[in-house]
């Protein structure tokens, strides 16, 4: 089997008491799009975080491609390919559509440190991120700024600035989220497509999208993976249906 | 050009045309007046960057400004003395020339920032404004403990720095020299603003995470623009001593730091002629102000109390309406 682009094992987080993530190991494999799905407060943006070390684990490690990258500052494991979304939208809401996605242009190419040349003249920067910004369908948005965008198109310049980094892996919190039918279609196609160039770790609670994507899901509950499978295996666990999917069907 | 660039246009054709103005009235005291308001507008400049661009509220460049005018007069007092500052390991020999002072100054100031910003960049909010503010106190008291240029007293320059080819001690080339270097530093200021590094900073006074997340670390970012500012403040200092043929510790004290980020805030915080149009409408209202009352201060507070509720631009903002990003 081929190396998993992304790897966490035993991976624990206590908030006091609660622990939020215990003893999580999973992994993700090249072309596949894996989803985490588990109830409210299961602990799913608390392991991404720990992925992108915004959150610092208690214990276990994390590896991408192989190599440890389990004590890295956020910034390091970025420019290493790690790209991720957030649950709630968090971009610079002063900059327009286009110059939050050259800003993800320019940080993963490590260009943060160019004083001289205007970076939204700068074609090496503004074409990549014109074309991240047509493939999440904001081409005609990218003059508007992030904070006059609608939830759901600041949702997907998320992506977009993801897809700008060229990254090894994603990290999608709840992209779909308040989206609306035609924009989480969309989303849906592009993270379909989206799978061959790079593994998607997709957290998210719109089930009609997780099984239309998922390679494999893995559900999470109270801080712990209780199973990990195919669509078809993880609708038929009994565990799953009782603690999560509900047993309506 | 947009609306903003002609006012920023305006705003210099004015600053030039005071002090021209001045100086064929025979009226040497304004050319003075415009030379403090382009040299405290350059020290603004040098503060926009930090606070504006990177929402940095440094409540210590009086530091930088008072250290660059001691690099003025502690030079010049060597050179009036022919005493050399050292002579171990290698002779340092003091100067009146402002094209070795003004290195000096920007690189003292500089690495001073460096300093400062290396400790007090990894707090933020109000404990950055206050570490920033204990850094600056800390030289301004040790300027008045050392006795060895003037103490508490200050400093006396006896004759104005050198620069080619110029009567500095005439107002109006030495105006002249300070609009120059306001103008480089403007220049470089926009320069810096529009490129990547200014897109980072800015970025990261917007959301810090979002910076994070696409690879750049935001405390180096930021340390790089402390320097910057740290340096262009410096010069200023330089210029401010030279102007006033006289330093002391009253440069280094929280008081500039403040009058400082008074007169961006009035011109208009990340505006790149704010801290322009700030000096000049600073320098107006303490001299007209002044004339009316010894508690100048107090309706001065008011209208700064009005400008950051209801302008939070200043009076470029006031002119020119929002910023436009790109
Ligand atoms: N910074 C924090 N401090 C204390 N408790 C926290 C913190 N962050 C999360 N928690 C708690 O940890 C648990 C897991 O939260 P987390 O946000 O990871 O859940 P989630 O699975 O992403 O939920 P949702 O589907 O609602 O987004 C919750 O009980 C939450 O209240
Ligand atoms: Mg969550």
């Amino acid at each position: 089997m081929a190396e998993p682009a992304l790897a966490v094992s035993g991976l624990r987080k206590a908030f006091g008491a609660l622990v939020a993530t215990d003893g999580v190991t999973l992994d993700l494999r090249p072309g596949e799009i894996h989803a985490l799905i588990g109830p409210n407060g299961a602990g799913k943006s608390t392991l991404i975080k720990q992925m992108t070390g915004e959150l610092k684990q208690d214990a276990g490690e994390i590896r991408l491609r192989g190599a440890e990258i389990t004590f890295l500052s956020p910034e390091a494991r970025s420019r290493r390919g790690l790209a991720r979304s957030f649950q709630v939208s968090s971009l610079a809401s002063e900059f327009t559509a286009l110059q939050n996605v050259v800003l993800a242009v320019a940080g993963a190419r490590g260009e943060a440190f160019g004083f001289l040349r205007p970076a939204l003249k700068d074609r090496a920067l503004v074409e990549p991120a014109r074309a991240a910004l047509a493939r999440v369908g904001l081409d005609g948005r990218a003059g508007i700024r992030a904070a006059d965008l609608s939830h759901g198109e600041r949702r997907s310049l998320e992506v977009a600035c993801a897809l700008a980094l060229q990254p090894v892996a994603f990290l999608l919190d709840e992209p779909m989220a308040g989206m609306g039918h035609e924009g989480s279609l969309r989303l849906t196609g592009l993270l379909d497509g989206l799978r061959a160039e790079a593994p998607i770790l997709l957290v998210e609670h719109d089930m009609d999208a997780v099984f239309a994507l998922a390679d494999r899901i893995s559900v999470l509950v109270y801080g712990k993976v209780i199973a990990t499978g195919s669509a078809d295996e993880i609708r038929r666990d009994p565990e799953v249906r009782a603690a999560y999917l509900g047993d309506e069907e | 050009m947009s609306r903003e660039g002609w006012i920023n246009l305006a705003v210099l054709a004015l600053l030039a045309g005071v002090p021209l103005a001045a100086h064929a009235a025979g009226e040497p005291f304004l050319v003075t007046l415009a030379t403090k308001v382009a040299i405290l507008g350059l020290a603004g400049v040098g503060l926009n960057l930090a606070l504006g661009l990177g929402g940095l509220v440094s409540f210590g460049h009086a530091a930088f400004f008072g250290l660059g005018g001691y690099a003025t007069g502690v030079l010049a007092s060597h050179a009036l003395n022919y005493e050399p500052l050292m002579t171990e390991p290698f002779a340092l020999e003091g100067t009146t020339q402002m094209l070795i002072i003004w290195p000096v100054a920007i690189v003292l100031s500089g690495l001073a920032a460096l300093a400062i910003g290396a400790l007090s960049l990894r707090t933020s909010g109000i404990f950055f404004i206050m570490i920033t503010l204990a850094f600056a106190q800390m030289i301004y008291y040790f300027a008045i403990s050392w006795p060895a240029y003037g103490g508490e007293d200050g400093l006396s320059i006896y004759v104005r720095s050198e620069f080619p080819g110029l009567d500095t001690l005439s107002p109006l080339p030495f105006f002249g020299l300070v609009f120059a270097l306001l103008l480089l530093a403007l220049g470089l200021s926009h320069i810096l603003s529009r490129s990547r590094f200014g897109l980072a900073l800015q970025a990261a006074r917007q959301n810090e995470a979002r910076v994070r997340a696409v690879g750049i670390g935001p405390y180096r970012v930021r340390l790089v623009a402390f320097v910057i500012s740290g340096m262009i403040t410096g010069l200023a200092g330089a210029l401010f001593a030279d102007l006033n043929r006289f330093v002391s510790p009253a440069m280094l004290d929280w008081h500039t730091s403040g009058q400082l980020i008074v007169l961006v805030i009035l011109g208009g915080v990340g505006r790149l002629f704010g801290p322009v149009a700030g000096a000049g409408l600073y320098i107006l209202l303490e001299h007209n102000l002044g004339h009316f009352t010894e508690f100048w201060q107090l309706p001065f507070g008011l209208l700064l109390l009005a400008v950051v509720l209801f302008a939070p631009g200043g009076l470029i903002g006031v002119l020119a309406g929002r910023k436009r990003h790109g």
